[in-house]
Protein backbone atom coordinates (compact mmCIF):
# COMPACT_ATOMS: atom_id res chain seq x y z
CA UNK A 1 0.00 0.00 0.00
CA UNK A 2 1.09 3.57 -1.35
CA UNK A 3 -1.33 6.28 0.55
CA UNK A 4 0.19 9.45 1.28
CA UNK A 5 -1.30 10.82 5.25
CA UNK A 6 -0.35 13.04 7.96
CA UNK A 7 -2.66 14.01 10.49
CA UNK A 8 -2.78 17.43 13.15
CA UNK A 9 -3.78 17.19 16.59
CA UNK A 10 -4.52 20.22 18.51
CA UNK A 11 -3.83 19.22 22.21
CA UNK A 12 -5.74 20.68 25.18
CA UNK A 13 -3.27 22.99 27.53
CA UNK A 14 -3.92 23.71 31.08
CA UNK A 15 -1.28 25.53 33.79
CA UNK A 16 -2.61 24.85 37.19
CA UNK A 17 -1.81 26.63 40.29
CA UNK A 18 -1.12 30.00 39.22
CA UNK A 19 -4.31 31.55 38.40
CA UNK A 20 -5.60 33.38 35.88
CA UNK A 21 -3.46 32.40 32.53
CA UNK A 22 -3.46 32.56 29.13
CA UNK A 23 -3.84 30.23 26.58
CA UNK A 24 -2.03 31.31 23.75
CA UNK A 25 1.03 32.13 26.31
CA UNK A 26 1.16 29.12 27.79
CA UNK A 27 1.05 26.99 24.24
CA UNK A 28 3.91 29.19 23.35
CA UNK A 29 5.87 28.22 26.35
CA UNK A 30 5.32 25.27 25.98
CA UNK A 31 6.35 24.86 22.37
CA UNK A 32 9.72 26.55 23.03
CA UNK A 33 10.34 24.29 25.89
CA UNK A 34 10.73 21.21 23.50
CA UNK A 35 14.58 20.37 23.99
CA UNK A 36 15.15 19.02 20.36
CA UNK A 37 13.83 21.65 18.52
CA UNK A 38 16.91 23.05 15.96
CA UNK A 39 18.81 25.90 17.31
CA UNK A 40 19.03 27.65 14.46
CA UNK A 41 15.02 27.98 13.94
CA UNK A 42 14.04 27.96 10.77
CA UNK A 43 10.96 30.05 9.42
CA UNK A 44 7.88 28.46 8.30
CA UNK A 45 7.06 29.36 4.82
CA UNK A 46 3.62 30.53 4.38
CA UNK A 47 3.83 31.52 0.86
CA UNK A 48 2.29 28.77 -0.45
CA UNK A 49 -0.45 28.21 2.36
CA UNK A 50 -4.30 29.28 1.41
CA UNK A 51 -6.95 27.61 4.12
CA UNK A 52 -9.61 29.97 2.13
CA UNK A 53 -9.43 28.13 -1.08
CA UNK A 54 -12.84 26.22 -1.40
CA UNK A 55 -12.64 22.64 -3.22
CA UNK A 56 -16.12 23.51 -4.75
CA UNK A 57 -14.62 26.74 -6.61
CA UNK A 58 -14.46 29.94 -5.19
CA UNK A 59 -12.16 31.59 -1.98
CA UNK A 60 -13.68 32.76 0.51
CA UNK A 61 -12.96 36.14 2.76
CA UNK A 62 -10.58 36.80 5.08
CA UNK A 63 -7.17 37.42 6.70
CA UNK A 64 -4.66 34.57 5.38
CA UNK A 65 -1.51 34.13 8.41
CA UNK A 66 1.78 35.89 7.60
CA UNK A 67 3.27 36.15 11.01
CA UNK A 68 7.11 38.36 11.29
CA UNK A 69 9.92 36.34 11.33
CA UNK A 70 10.87 36.60 15.20
CA UNK A 71 7.09 35.54 15.55
CA UNK A 72 6.72 33.25 13.46
CA UNK A 73 10.05 31.39 14.81
CA UNK A 74 8.22 31.42 18.49
CA UNK A 75 5.21 29.82 16.48
CA UNK A 76 6.98 27.17 14.58
CA UNK A 77 8.88 24.60 15.35
CA UNK A 78 9.78 22.40 12.07
CA UNK A 79 11.19 18.96 13.21
CA UNK A 80 13.89 16.78 12.27
CA UNK A 81 11.28 14.33 11.45
CA UNK A 82 9.69 16.00 9.22
CA UNK A 83 6.48 17.17 11.14
CA UNK A 84 5.63 20.30 12.04
CA UNK A 85 5.32 21.17 15.73
CA UNK A 86 3.82 24.69 17.08
CA UNK A 87 0.84 27.23 18.54
CA UNK A 88 -2.04 27.37 16.48
CA UNK A 89 -4.95 29.88 17.83
CA UNK A 90 -4.74 29.07 21.66
CA UNK A 91 -3.36 25.45 21.26
CA UNK A 92 -0.13 23.62 21.08
CA UNK A 93 -0.48 21.60 17.56
CA UNK A 94 1.52 18.54 16.21
CA UNK A 95 1.89 17.86 12.95
CA UNK A 96 2.92 14.37 11.39
CA UNK A 97 5.23 14.36 8.49
CA UNK A 98 3.79 12.73 5.06
CA UNK A 99 3.87 9.21 5.76
CA UNK A 100 3.65 6.40 3.48
CA UNK A 101 1.58 3.85 4.73
CA UNK A 102 -1.53 3.80 8.28
CA UNK A 103 1.34 1.77 10.39
CA UNK A 104 3.82 4.39 9.84
CA UNK A 105 1.45 7.14 10.28
CA UNK A 106 0.75 5.58 13.61
CA UNK A 107 4.36 5.60 14.90
CA UNK A 108 4.77 9.35 13.73
CA UNK A 109 1.73 10.27 15.82
CA UNK A 110 2.70 8.10 18.54
CA UNK A 111 6.02 10.02 18.35
CA UNK A 112 4.09 13.17 18.34
CA UNK A 113 3.15 12.12 22.37
CA UNK A 114 6.52 11.92 22.92
CA UNK A 115 7.48 14.97 22.02
CA UNK A 116 4.31 16.68 23.65
CA UNK A 117 5.39 14.79 27.18
CA UNK A 118 9.06 16.15 27.12
CA UNK A 119 7.77 19.66 26.18
CA UNK A 120 5.71 19.27 29.58
CA UNK A 121 8.67 17.98 31.35
CA UNK A 122 11.17 20.84 30.35
CA UNK A 123 8.43 23.59 30.80
CA UNK A 124 7.56 22.75 34.45
CA UNK A 125 11.38 22.70 34.82
CA UNK A 126 12.38 25.94 33.47
CA UNK A 127 9.44 27.26 34.13
CA UNK A 128 8.87 30.09 37.17
CA UNK A 129 6.38 29.69 40.45
CA UNK A 130 4.39 26.95 41.59
CA UNK A 131 2.45 25.71 38.48
CA UNK A 132 2.64 22.83 36.20
CA UNK A 133 1.24 22.37 32.60
CA UNK A 134 -0.89 19.41 31.94
CA UNK A 135 -1.40 18.62 28.09
CA UNK A 136 -4.47 16.19 26.85
CA UNK A 137 -4.62 14.25 23.56
CA UNK A 138 -8.68 14.92 23.52
CA UNK A 139 -10.97 17.07 21.64
CA UNK A 140 -13.64 18.69 23.89
CA UNK A 141 -13.34 20.47 27.23
CA UNK A 142 -16.98 19.81 28.08
CA UNK A 143 -18.14 22.38 28.33
CA UNK A 144 -18.98 22.93 24.54
CA UNK A 145 -15.37 23.80 23.31
CA UNK A 146 -13.71 21.61 20.50
CA UNK A 147 -10.12 21.31 19.58
CA UNK A 148 -9.38 19.58 16.25
CA UNK A 149 -7.81 16.60 15.29
CA UNK A 150 -7.24 16.39 11.34
CA UNK A 151 -6.53 13.83 9.34
CA UNK A 152 -5.59 14.48 5.57
CA UNK A 153 -5.02 12.05 2.67
CA UNK A 154 -3.43 12.47 -0.79
CA UNK A 155 -5.84 12.16 -3.15
CA UNK A 156 -6.16 11.80 -7.20
CA UNK A 157 -7.40 15.55 -8.14
CA UNK A 158 -9.21 13.36 -11.58
CA UNK A 159 -11.86 11.93 -8.74
CA UNK A 160 -14.74 14.77 -8.38
CA UNK A 161 -15.13 16.54 -4.76
CA UNK A 162 -18.93 15.82 -5.00
CA UNK A 163 -18.16 12.08 -5.73
CA UNK A 164 -15.33 12.36 -2.99
CA UNK A 165 -18.14 13.86 -0.49
CA UNK A 166 -20.94 11.46 -1.26
CA UNK A 167 -18.99 8.14 -1.09
CA UNK A 168 -17.49 9.18 2.55
CA UNK A 169 -20.04 10.61 4.16
CA UNK A 170 -22.16 7.55 5.12
CA UNK A 171 -18.49 5.66 6.33
CA UNK A 172 -17.55 9.18 8.28
CA UNK A 173 -20.29 9.01 10.26
CA UNK A 174 -21.02 5.62 10.79
CA UNK A 175 -16.79 4.65 11.30
CA UNK A 176 -17.03 6.28 14.88
CA UNK A 177 -17.91 2.78 16.10
CA UNK A 178 -14.65 1.28 16.20
CA UNK A 179 -12.72 5.60 15.84
CA UNK A 180 -14.42 7.06 18.80
CA UNK A 181 -12.03 8.17 21.97
CA UNK A 182 -15.54 8.02 24.37
CA UNK A 183 -16.86 10.94 25.88
CA UNK A 184 -18.11 11.13 29.39
CA UNK A 185 -21.54 13.33 29.66
CA UNK A 186 -22.43 15.72 26.74
CA UNK A 187 -21.98 18.80 25.01
CA UNK A 188 -25.09 19.45 24.24
CA UNK A 189 -26.82 21.34 27.20
CA UNK A 190 -30.03 19.96 28.56
CA UNK A 191 -28.83 16.44 27.36
CA UNK A 192 -28.35 14.29 30.15
CA UNK A 193 -26.02 11.04 28.87
CA UNK A 194 -23.68 9.15 31.19
CA UNK A 195 -21.25 8.07 28.35
CA UNK A 196 -20.99 8.86 24.73
CA UNK A 197 -18.88 7.26 21.79
CA UNK A 198 -17.06 9.88 19.80
CA UNK A 199 -15.80 13.07 21.68
CA UNK A 200 -16.25 15.39 18.80
CA UNK A 201 -20.17 13.92 16.94
CA UNK A 202 -21.65 16.96 19.48
CA UNK A 203 -19.66 19.52 17.36
CA UNK A 204 -20.82 18.99 13.98
CA UNK A 205 -23.55 20.91 13.05
CA UNK A 206 -23.82 21.03 9.33
CA UNK A 207 -22.91 18.59 5.85
CA UNK A 208 -20.59 20.22 3.89
CA UNK A 209 -18.76 23.41 4.44
CA UNK A 210 -15.08 25.40 4.39
CA UNK A 211 -15.14 26.22 8.62
CA UNK A 212 -13.69 23.85 10.98
CA UNK A 213 -14.20 26.49 14.17
CA UNK A 214 -18.03 27.03 14.09
CA UNK A 215 -20.81 25.33 12.36
CA UNK A 216 -18.48 22.31 11.70
CA UNK A 217 -18.81 20.10 8.83
CA UNK A 218 -18.87 16.34 8.66
CA UNK A 219 -17.54 16.93 4.86
CA UNK A 220 -14.50 19.89 5.21
CA UNK A 221 -14.01 21.80 1.87
CA UNK A 222 -10.57 23.19 2.36
CA UNK A 223 -8.92 22.92 -0.86
CA UNK A 224 -4.97 24.11 -0.09
CA UNK A 225 -3.39 20.66 -1.16
CA UNK A 226 0.35 21.62 -0.38
CA UNK A 227 1.12 19.88 -3.58
CA UNK A 228 0.73 20.47 -7.11
CA UNK A 229 -2.68 21.50 -7.75
CA UNK A 230 -3.65 20.03 -11.20
CA UNK A 231 -2.75 16.25 -9.52
CA UNK A 232 -3.04 16.19 -6.17
CA UNK A 233 -6.14 16.86 -3.39
CA UNK A 234 -5.65 17.05 0.31
CA UNK A 235 -8.84 15.87 1.65
CA UNK A 236 -9.15 17.46 5.18
CA UNK A 237 -11.15 14.86 7.21
CA UNK A 238 -12.33 16.90 10.34
CA UNK A 239 -14.52 14.80 11.70
CA UNK A 240 -12.42 12.10 13.54
CA UNK A 241 -11.97 11.93 17.45
CA UNK A 242 -8.03 12.00 18.52
CA UNK A 243 -7.35 8.61 20.04
CA UNK A 244 -4.82 7.12 22.52
CA UNK A 245 -4.80 3.71 21.34
CA UNK A 246 -2.46 2.20 18.60
CA UNK A 247 -4.81 -0.20 16.89
CA UNK A 248 -7.92 2.43 16.88
CA UNK A 249 -5.76 5.27 14.98
CA UNK A 250 -4.63 2.09 12.60
CA UNK A 251 -8.01 1.74 12.18
CA UNK A 252 -9.49 4.65 11.49
CA UNK A 253 -6.42 5.91 9.10
CA UNK A 254 -6.36 2.08 7.73
CA UNK A 255 -9.93 1.72 6.99
CA UNK A 256 -10.25 5.25 5.30
CA UNK A 257 -6.76 4.82 3.06
CA UNK A 258 -8.48 1.89 1.93
CA UNK A 259 -11.74 3.28 1.25
CA UNK A 260 -10.46 6.43 -0.72
CA UNK A 261 -8.34 3.85 -2.60
CA UNK A 262 -11.41 2.32 -4.47
CA UNK A 263 -13.14 5.39 -4.90
CA UNK A 264 -9.84 6.63 -6.74
CA UNK A 265 -10.26 3.47 -8.94
CA UNK A 266 -13.60 3.65 -9.52
CA UNK A 267 -15.40 1.02 -7.27
CA UNK A 268 -18.81 3.08 -5.71
CA UNK A 269 -20.65 2.32 -2.39
CA UNK A 270 -23.98 2.68 -3.08
CA UNK A 271 -27.61 2.77 -1.34
CA UNK A 272 -26.11 3.50 1.74
CA UNK A 273 -26.81 7.65 1.54
CA UNK A 274 -28.16 8.69 4.86
CA UNK A 275 -31.19 10.64 5.50
CA UNK A 276 -30.22 13.07 8.05
CA UNK A 277 -26.16 12.79 8.17
CA UNK A 278 -25.73 15.19 11.08
CA UNK A 279 -28.18 13.62 13.36
CA UNK A 280 -27.13 10.44 13.00
CA UNK A 281 -23.57 11.15 14.20
CA UNK A 282 -24.80 12.16 17.39
CA UNK A 283 -27.65 9.41 17.67
CA UNK A 284 -25.15 6.86 16.55
CA UNK A 285 -22.54 8.74 19.31
CA UNK A 286 -24.91 7.80 22.16
CA UNK A 287 -25.95 4.21 21.53
CA UNK A 288 -23.29 2.07 23.42
CA UNK A 289 -25.09 -1.12 22.39
CA UNK A 290 -24.25 -0.42 18.43
CA UNK A 291 -27.37 -1.85 17.70
CA UNK A 292 -30.17 0.48 16.71
CA UNK A 293 -30.48 1.67 13.39
CA UNK A 294 -30.39 5.12 11.70
CA UNK A 295 -32.53 5.95 8.17
CA UNK A 296 -31.07 5.98 5.25
CA UNK A 297 -32.47 8.34 1.83
CA UNK A 298 -34.06 5.35 0.53
CA UNK A 299 -36.24 4.78 3.10
CA UNK A 300 -34.80 1.99 4.87
CA UNK A 301 -33.58 1.72 8.26
CA UNK A 302 -29.85 0.19 9.37
CA UNK A 303 -27.00 -0.05 11.46
CA UNK A 304 -23.74 1.40 11.47
CA UNK A 305 -22.36 -2.45 11.38
CA UNK A 306 -24.55 -2.49 8.35
CA UNK A 307 -23.29 0.41 6.82
CA UNK A 308 -19.85 -0.34 7.61
CA UNK A 309 -20.50 -3.95 6.34
CA UNK A 310 -21.15 -2.69 2.83
CA UNK A 311 -18.24 -0.43 2.85
CA UNK A 312 -16.29 -3.71 4.03
CA UNK A 313 -17.64 -6.18 1.30
CA UNK A 314 -16.78 -3.44 -1.25
CA UNK A 315 -13.02 -3.08 -0.05
CA UNK A 316 -12.42 -6.80 0.09
CA UNK A 317 -13.74 -7.43 -3.70
CA UNK A 318 -11.91 -4.52 -4.42
CA UNK A 319 -8.32 -5.68 -3.16
CA UNK A 320 -9.22 -9.09 -3.27
CA UNK A 321 -6.33 -9.84 -5.69
CA UNK A 322 -3.86 -7.69 -3.36
CA UNK A 323 -0.69 -8.64 -1.57
CA UNK A 324 0.10 -5.99 0.50
CA UNK A 325 0.53 -7.26 3.68
CA UNK A 326 -0.74 -3.97 5.48
CA UNK A 327 -3.80 -4.02 3.00
CA UNK A 328 -4.88 -7.73 4.15
CA UNK A 329 -3.83 -6.76 8.08
CA UNK A 330 -6.77 -3.79 7.71
CA UNK A 331 -9.29 -5.94 5.90
CA UNK A 332 -8.64 -8.90 8.57
CA UNK A 333 -8.94 -5.98 11.40
CA UNK A 334 -11.58 -4.23 10.26
CA UNK A 335 -14.04 -7.68 9.12
CA UNK A 336 -13.57 -8.79 13.49
CA UNK A 337 -13.73 -5.22 14.46
CA UNK A 338 -17.31 -5.01 12.92
CA UNK A 339 -18.02 -9.07 14.18
CA UNK A 340 -17.01 -8.34 17.85
CA UNK A 341 -18.78 -4.67 18.10
CA UNK A 342 -21.73 -7.33 16.43
CA UNK A 343 -21.28 -10.10 18.91
CA UNK A 344 -20.56 -7.58 22.10
CA UNK A 345 -18.49 -4.35 21.85
CA UNK A 346 -17.03 -5.44 25.64
CA UNK A 347 -15.20 -7.67 23.47
CA UNK A 348 -12.96 -4.38 22.63
CA UNK A 349 -11.54 -3.30 25.66
CA UNK A 350 -7.64 -3.92 24.64
CA UNK A 351 -8.24 -2.55 21.43
CA UNK A 352 -11.18 0.53 20.74
CA UNK A 353 -10.61 3.55 22.92
CA UNK A 354 -14.25 4.02 23.75
CA UNK A 355 -14.57 0.57 24.88
CA UNK A 356 -11.04 0.71 26.63
CA UNK A 357 -11.98 4.08 28.66
CA UNK A 358 -15.79 2.73 29.42
CA UNK A 359 -14.55 -0.68 30.66
CA UNK A 360 -11.41 1.56 33.06
CA UNK A 361 -14.16 3.77 34.39
CA UNK A 362 -16.84 1.76 34.96
CA UNK A 363 -14.25 -0.74 37.18
CA UNK A 364 -13.48 2.38 38.91
CA UNK A 365 -16.69 3.12 39.96
CA UNK A 366 -17.82 -0.49 40.76
CA UNK A 367 -14.76 0.18 43.07
CA UNK A 368 -15.06 3.12 44.78
CA UNK A 369 -19.17 2.73 44.34
CA UNK A 370 -19.58 6.10 42.70
CA UNK A 371 -21.96 7.25 40.04
CA UNK A 372 -21.32 9.16 36.52
CA UNK A 373 -21.91 12.31 38.15
CA UNK A 374 -18.95 11.66 40.23
CA UNK A 375 -16.01 14.14 39.47
CA UNK A 376 -13.30 11.59 40.34
CA UNK A 377 -15.34 9.96 36.81
CA UNK A 378 -14.95 13.25 34.75
CA UNK A 379 -11.01 13.38 35.92
CA UNK A 380 -10.45 10.00 34.32
CA UNK A 381 -12.54 10.89 31.02
CA UNK A 382 -9.67 13.82 31.12
CA UNK A 383 -6.29 11.95 31.84
CA UNK A 384 -6.69 9.33 30.42
CA UNK A 385 -5.60 11.87 27.46
CA UNK A 386 -3.30 13.10 29.60
CA UNK A 387 0.30 12.82 27.39
CA UNK A 388 2.45 12.33 30.42
CA UNK A 389 3.20 9.12 30.62
CA UNK A 390 3.39 8.62 34.71
CA UNK A 391 -0.31 10.37 34.88
CA UNK A 392 -1.96 9.38 31.57
CA UNK A 393 -4.04 6.39 32.16
CA UNK A 394 -3.78 5.48 29.01
CA UNK A 395 -0.37 4.78 29.79
CA UNK A 396 -1.67 3.05 32.49
CA UNK A 397 -3.03 0.69 30.86
CA UNK A 398 0.03 0.24 28.50
CA UNK A 399 2.27 -0.72 31.26
CA UNK A 400 -0.16 -3.04 32.50
CA UNK A 401 -0.72 -5.20 29.65
CA UNK A 402 -4.05 -4.01 29.45
CA UNK A 403 -4.09 -2.77 25.88
CA UNK A 404 -2.80 -3.96 22.50
CA UNK A 405 0.07 -2.49 20.54
CA UNK A 406 2.58 -2.99 17.76
CA UNK A 407 4.68 -0.55 18.41
CA UNK A 408 7.96 -0.63 20.19
CA UNK A 409 8.95 2.69 22.29
CA UNK A 410 12.60 2.40 20.39
CA UNK A 411 10.64 2.95 17.12
CA UNK A 412 9.07 5.80 18.84
CA UNK A 413 11.64 7.34 20.04
CA UNK A 414 13.65 7.17 16.32
CA UNK A 415 10.82 8.66 14.81
CA UNK A 416 10.63 11.32 16.83
CA UNK A 417 14.03 12.24 14.93
CA UNK A 418 14.33 10.88 11.86
CA UNK A 419 11.69 11.21 9.00
CA UNK A 420 9.80 8.77 7.24
CA UNK A 421 11.99 7.44 4.11
CA UNK A 422 8.93 7.15 1.23
CA UNK A 423 7.75 10.43 0.79
CA UNK A 424 9.64 14.54 0.59
CA UNK A 425 9.43 14.45 4.33
CA UNK A 426 12.80 12.85 4.13
CA UNK A 427 14.08 15.03 1.99
CA UNK A 428 12.58 17.92 4.84
CA UNK A 429 13.24 16.21 7.89
CA UNK A 430 17.00 15.00 6.45
CA UNK A 431 18.21 18.60 5.43
CA UNK A 432 17.00 20.31 8.55
CA UNK A 433 19.14 18.01 10.45
CA UNK A 434 22.06 18.01 8.05
CA UNK A 435 22.23 21.84 7.47
CA UNK A 436 20.57 23.18 10.10
CA UNK A 437 22.10 26.43 10.03
CA UNK A 438 21.61 26.71 6.26
CA UNK A 439 17.78 26.18 5.81
CA UNK A 440 16.06 29.28 6.13
CA UNK A 441 12.29 28.01 6.16
CA UNK A 442 10.62 24.90 5.60
CA UNK A 443 7.27 24.27 4.77
CA UNK A 444 4.89 20.86 3.04
CA UNK A 445 5.62 22.31 -0.30
CA UNK A 446 9.20 23.68 0.39
CA UNK A 447 12.65 23.81 1.60
CA UNK A 448 14.54 27.06 1.45
CA UNK A 449 17.82 27.56 1.34
CA UNK A 450 20.66 30.55 2.66
CA UNK A 451 23.33 30.30 -0.20
CA UNK A 452 26.69 31.92 0.27
CA UNK A 453 26.11 34.82 -1.40
CA UNK A 454 23.36 35.78 0.68
CA UNK A 455 20.82 34.50 -1.57
CA UNK A 456 17.93 32.54 -0.68
CA UNK A 457 17.21 29.71 -3.26
CA UNK A 458 14.23 27.49 -3.08
CA UNK A 459 13.52 23.74 -3.66
CA UNK A 460 10.15 22.96 -4.64
CA UNK A 461 8.57 19.62 -3.08
CA UNK A 462 4.96 19.60 -5.25
CA UNK A 463 4.93 15.81 -5.30
CA UNK A 464 4.88 14.36 -2.26
CA UNK A 465 5.82 11.27 -3.27
CA UNK A 466 9.28 12.40 -4.34
CA UNK A 467 12.30 13.73 -2.33
CA UNK A 468 11.91 10.09 -0.80
CA UNK A 469 15.19 8.55 0.74
CA UNK A 470 15.67 6.41 -2.59
CA UNK A 471 15.69 9.33 -4.95
CA UNK A 472 17.79 12.21 -3.03
CA UNK A 473 18.87 10.07 -0.19
CA UNK A 474 22.40 9.89 -1.57
CA UNK A 475 22.76 13.37 -2.74
CA UNK A 476 21.87 14.40 0.23
CA UNK A 477 24.61 12.12 1.91
CA UNK A 478 27.46 13.27 -0.44
CA UNK A 479 26.53 16.69 -0.21
CA UNK A 480 28.74 18.34 2.28
CA UNK A 481 27.53 22.35 1.78
CA UNK A 482 24.12 23.70 0.78
CA UNK A 483 25.80 24.70 -2.38
CA UNK A 484 26.87 21.17 -3.51
CA UNK A 485 23.73 20.00 -2.55
CA UNK A 486 21.92 22.27 -4.60
CA UNK A 487 24.36 22.05 -7.53
CA UNK A 488 23.42 18.33 -7.04
CA UNK A 489 19.88 18.29 -7.15
CA UNK A 490 20.05 20.78 -10.06
CA UNK A 491 22.29 18.26 -12.10
CA UNK B 1 -8.70 -5.26 33.07
CA UNK B 2 -12.41 -5.55 34.49
CA UNK B 3 -13.60 -7.21 31.56
CA UNK B 4 -10.75 -9.68 31.94
CA UNK B 5 -12.39 -10.40 35.93
CA UNK B 6 -15.68 -10.32 34.31
CA UNK B 7 -14.91 -13.10 31.72
CA UNK B 8 -13.07 -15.13 34.49
CA UNK B 9 -16.58 -14.65 36.64
CA UNK B 10 -18.67 -15.43 33.67
CA UNK B 11 -16.37 -18.48 32.79
CA UNK B 12 -16.81 -19.69 36.83
CA UNK B 13 -20.79 -19.23 36.18
CA UNK B 14 -20.82 -21.59 33.21
CA UNK B 15 -18.16 -24.41 33.64
CA UNK B 16 -18.73 -26.86 36.37
CA UNK B 17 -17.14 -25.41 39.39
CA UNK B 18 -15.45 -28.96 40.33
CA UNK B 19 -13.48 -28.34 37.13
CA UNK B 20 -12.56 -25.04 38.14
CA UNK B 21 -11.69 -25.61 41.77
CA UNK B 22 -9.81 -28.48 39.98
CA UNK B 23 -7.52 -27.08 37.49
CA UNK B 24 -4.89 -24.89 39.14
CA UNK B 25 -3.97 -22.89 35.99
CA UNK B 26 -7.79 -21.58 35.75
CA UNK B 27 -7.54 -20.54 38.99
CA UNK B 28 -4.20 -19.05 39.13
CA UNK B 29 -5.44 -17.10 35.67
CA UNK B 30 -8.62 -15.43 37.50
CA UNK B 31 -6.41 -14.63 40.91
CA UNK B 32 -3.57 -13.16 38.50
CA UNK B 33 -6.78 -11.14 36.64
CA UNK B 34 -7.85 -9.76 39.72
CA UNK B 35 -4.37 -8.63 41.09
CA UNK B 36 -3.39 -6.69 37.91
CA UNK B 37 -6.88 -5.55 38.28
CA UNK B 38 -6.81 -3.78 42.01
CA UNK B 39 -3.03 -2.91 40.79
CA UNK B 40 -4.54 -0.83 38.04
CA UNK B 41 -6.98 0.48 40.04
CA UNK B 42 -4.24 1.38 43.08
CA UNK B 43 -2.21 3.28 40.14
CA UNK B 44 -5.19 5.34 39.25
CA UNK B 45 -6.24 6.56 42.89
CA UNK B 46 -2.33 7.23 43.15
CA UNK B 47 -1.85 9.63 39.65
CA UNK B 48 -5.68 11.05 39.55
CA UNK B 49 -5.61 14.76 39.78
CA UNK B 50 -6.49 16.43 43.74
CA UNK B 51 -9.64 18.04 43.61
CA UNK B 52 -11.06 16.67 41.01
CA UNK B 53 -14.19 18.13 40.53
CA UNK B 54 -11.84 21.88 40.58
CA UNK B 55 -9.41 20.92 38.31
CA UNK B 56 -12.17 19.67 36.07
CA UNK B 57 -14.15 22.76 36.43
CA UNK B 58 -11.98 25.25 35.86
CA UNK B 59 -10.12 23.05 32.80
CA UNK B 60 -12.00 25.32 29.79
CA UNK B 61 -10.24 25.72 26.44
CA UNK B 62 -11.00 27.95 23.60
CA UNK B 63 -12.47 26.38 20.29
CA UNK B 64 -9.54 25.39 18.11
CA UNK B 65 -8.81 24.56 14.52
Amino acid sequence: MKKIIGTETEFGIVLKGEGRTDAVTSSMFLVNSYPYSLSSAPLWDYENENPLLDARGFEADGERERPGAEYNKLLNKPLSNGGRYYVDGAHPEYSTPECSDPKELVLYEKAGERILELSVEFANRRKQGEGRFSVYKNNTDHKGNSYGYHENYLVDRSVSFEKLSSQLIPFLVTRQIFTGSGKVGSDVRSDFIPYQISQRADFFEVLIDLNTMVKRPIINTRDEPHADPKRFRRLHVIVGDANMSEITTYLKVGTMALVLTMIEEGREVSGVELDDAVRSIKDISRDLTVKEKVRLSRGVAWSAIEIQREYLSAAEAHFAQCADPITREILERWRKVLDQLEDDPRQLTREIDWVIKLDLIESYMQRHECGWKDSRVAMMDLQYHDVVSDKGLYYALERGNHVERFLTPEAILAAQAAPPEGTRAYFRGTCLKKFPKDVYAASWATVLFNTDNGVIKKVPLMDPFKGDKERVGPIIEKAKTVEELLSLLAG
Amino acid sequence: MSKQVRKGDKKKDTDKKEDVASNPEVTEKGKKLKEDMDKLMDEIDDVLEENAEEFVKNYVQKGGE
